[in-house]
């Protein structure tokens, strides 16, 4: 397998929304300072990979217009995924092992406030049988976080604990959407949104766009100080009909884990996709990750949303703090569709 | 260095056309059964799925691996959905073969659909994003001016794009899963047909089809163990560049070129119309045929309708290049699946598998997708022999 770095990453700040900005002036600034973090120009990339979502543009081809934030001019080698921009990341990493490119740039974006993103993420059901009840993302978490209570493992105290780590972390997060000092006591006293969930157990939706430059290792060995390099990296799909799998557990981030290696070393930090404070513990759990390792440094999903960005921020913050030697190993986890359907991990190292 | 990528199953929907009694699912299972058999693979030997279509709204499912990977035995595997406007059928099928090219994947699945009959495809076609230029026009609209300014520069005779649409429309004759089979199709059918957009005719334009295409790829060692005759990837290549800027030329896009300039020399093709055997070339609307013909080095600039003219390109005719066999996208065209099933028809005539559209020896082909504003490309060269 060929070394693969991570050389740089920007984000744009996470809103609720981005007021008189469209996709592509969310992006140009983000896709530039990604550039520049990995001491690069446009010049320097062989291949441009994205990802975002139609429904959430409210129009057909919405990444068509997008590829103007590039300058994409004449032409560029270029490709597209209606999947996060961490599957983006995984194409481009694919290409790199081939050995048809050395160099690629990936960004996703969303403008989710144009819509009702939990409203049209029931339309990602199956079109028969489950789309025409429209049931919302927030509903289907709030079964999975009920199943989770009844196998005993885990008290409503245990996901309060997770948006108030969340909350704190965020705090150093220029770029964080909610954050702040707040206690499982006052958590607990807010009112249910979709029992168990209360508001603050899911994700924030967020305006915004993400952009990160990854290298083969030559090349990041000639350019970064210390490069982030992605040793092992592997994502599963599970079953779709809800009832058809266990929905307290996460088997596709454990066989995910598996292949990248995650077990392999010890892990010190983990950024992990999880729109829901339980689903931060099915992770947890699945992945196999002691209670040492720090989870979502970043304040994580819970603290900005982006969607279509989220999972590739997974990987852009893990990133971020192995660059600036306060971790040597880290997990980088991206979830797509309702409960943790699909799952993507990776592992992160320093050296 | 990239490892050797080999087609050995190709599936197709029986015929493209409207299928309201079908579902999503069995529209897709459909086309990925018949890859499996031909390769003579089961579910279990896929190593990873990668799906692709245009955009999710025509049929109005959000990001639809989530509902499809089930029924295409994707679950306990990585599956990819890829979207890259009309190209994507062949985007697709260079982002399977790019799994089995990085040395990680033995055999993997690409299947990509449409079904054109949940939706409208003029008005999906015709996004009215916030901030950008509202067309309203459809897909024909968008391309009419494109093809005037070829004619214009070009002093072409009125009636080529005529002959374009009957020759794919004889050649569909031959092909019993096209779409648009007109039995008693004439130069003059055409012609009478009415006008909608200036240059196009009713019977110069794609129909709206359902339909999906699906490729089994695999590593060098197993395509030496296929029971069928391989078909041996020889290059792959994308473009892309922004629909709009000042001094873009839309008649000879620079992406076209330059993504031809690096496939040919992937592999080793110097003389496109002698090297070639025969293409398969995404021709939605009539007159893309002579201008393709340039972009793509099979003539001259501003000689591509000569070859249209003099019948080189007709199966029919005994033309030395024979161009969409199948009745290519003006016989068939479920948007999402129609550059796969150029990639793999082109597959199918270099291993001798087309049937009554076969080209007799075909060794090496060419299978082309564009998309978007005439500004996103995809192209592979597949051949009997292997690199």
């Amino acid at each position: 397998m060929r070394d693969v770095a991570i050389m740089g990453y920007a984000q744009s700040p996470q809103v609720r929304e981005a007021r008189g900005l469209n996709e592509v002036e969310m992006l140009m600034p983000v896709l530039q300072a990604a550039l520049a973090d990995a001491h690069m120009t446009l010049a320097d990339i062989d291949f441009v990979c994205s990802g975002s979502c139609d429904y959430i543009a409210g129009g057909a081809f919405s990444f068509v217009g997008a590829l103007d934030a590039v300058g994409a001019t004449p032409c560029m080698q270029e490709s597209h995924v209606e999947m996060d921009a961490a599957w983006a990341l995984y194409e481009s990493w694919l290409k790199i092992q081939s050995g048809h490119i050395r160099t690629a740039l990936i960004y996703g974006f969303a403008k989710a406030s144009n819509g009702s993103l939990p409203d049209i993420l029931s339309q990602q059901l199956d079109p028969y049988y489950l789309a025409p009840l429209w049931p919302d993302s927030i509903s289907l978490a709030a079964l999975q976080a009920n199943l989770l209570l009844q196998t005993g493992r885990y008290a409503q105290r245990d996901f309060a604990e997770v948006v108030v780590d969340s909350r704190r972390h965020a705090l150093a997060n220029p770029n964080a959407q909610l954050k702040g000092e707040v206690t499982v006591e006052a958590l607990l006293a807010e009112p249910m949104l979709a029992p168990p969930l209360r508001k603050h157990d899911c994700c924030p939706i967020s305006d915004g766009a993400s952009a990160m430059v990854i290298a083969a290792g030559e090349v990041a060995q000639s350019l970064a100080d210390r490069p982030v390099y992605i040793r092992g990296i592997d994502h599963r799909m599970e079953v779709h009909q809800l009832g058809q799998r266990d929905l307290t557990t996460s088997v596709s981030t454990r066989q995910a884990a598996d292949r990248a290696g995650v077990g392999e070393d010890k892990i010190e930090l983990a950024e992990l996709y999880a729109p829901f404070s339980p689903q931060t513990l099915i992770l947890q759990e699945s992945l196999g990750l002691r209670p040492d390792v720090v989870v979502n440094p970043s304040g994580g999903p819970l603290a900005g949303h982006i969607f279509m960005c989220a999972g590739l921020d997974r990987f852009g913050e893990a990133a971020r703090r192995i660059r600036a030697g306060t971790a040597d190993r880290a997990v980088a986890h991206a979830t797509s569709g309702p409960c943790l359907q699909h799952n993507m991990v990776a592992v992160l190292e320093g050296k | 260095m990239a490892h050797r990528v080999a087609v050995v199953g190709v599936g197709q929907t029986v015929r493209y056309r409207t299928k309201i009694n079908a579902s999503l699912a069995g529209l897709v299972r459909e086309a990925a059964l018949e890859a499996l058999a031909d390769a003579e693979c089961t579910w279990s030997d896929i190593d990873a799925l990668i799906l692709g279509k245009a955009p999710d709204m025509f049929e109005g499912v959000v990001m639809p691996e989530i509902y499809l990977a089930e029924a295409l035995g994707g679950v306990g595997k990585p599956v990819l959905r890829v979207h890259t406007a009309g190209s994507v059928g062949g985007s697709t099928a260079i982002v399977a073969a790019t799994h089995v090219a990085s040395g990680l994947f033995k055999r993997v699945l690409t299947v990509t659909f449409e079904k054109q009959s949940e939706s409208n495809a003029h008005w999906a076609l015709s996004p009215s994003l916030p901030f950008r230029a509202h067309f309203n026009s459809g897909a024909g609209g968008m391309f009419a001016p494109i093809l005037r300014e070829y004619i214009h520069r070009n002093r072409c005779p009125a009636d080529v794009g005529c002959m374009v649409a009957l020759k794919d429309r004889k050649h569909a004759l031959r092909n019993p899963r096209a779409h648009l089979q007109i039995k008693d199709i004439s130069l003059q059918m055409v012609k009478d047909s009415p006008m909608l957009w200036e240059p196009i005719r009713f019977l110069e334009t794609c129909p709206s089809s359902d339909g999906a295409c699906a490729l089994v790829l695999c590593s060098e060692d197993l395509a030496e163990r296929s029971v069928r005759p391989p078909a041996w990837v020889h290059g792959m290549a994308m473009r892309s560049e922004p629909g709009f800027y000042p001094w873009r030329e839309e008649v000879y896009p620079h992406a076209t070129r330059e993504c031809a300039k690096d496939l040919y020399q992937q592999a080793g093709i110097q003389n496109p119309r002698k090297d070639f055997d025969v293409a398969e070339v995404y021709v939605p609307f009539s007159w893309f045929e002579p201008l393709w013909l340039e972009n793509l080095g099979f003539a001259d600039r501003g000689q591509g309708w000569k070859l249209t003219e003099t019948g080189a390109t007709s199966l029919d005719q005994g033309g030395d290049i024979p161009w969409n066999c199948s009745g290519g996208v003006l016989s068939s065209n479920p948007i999402g699946a129609s550059g796969m099933i150029r990639f793999a028809e082109a597959a199918l005539q270099v291993r001798g598998m087309a049937g009554a559209h076969q080209v007799d020896g075909a060794r090496k082909a060419l299978g082309h997708a564009y998309g978007a504003h005439n500004q996103f490309f995809a192209m592979w060269v597949v051949a009997a022999d292997k690199p």
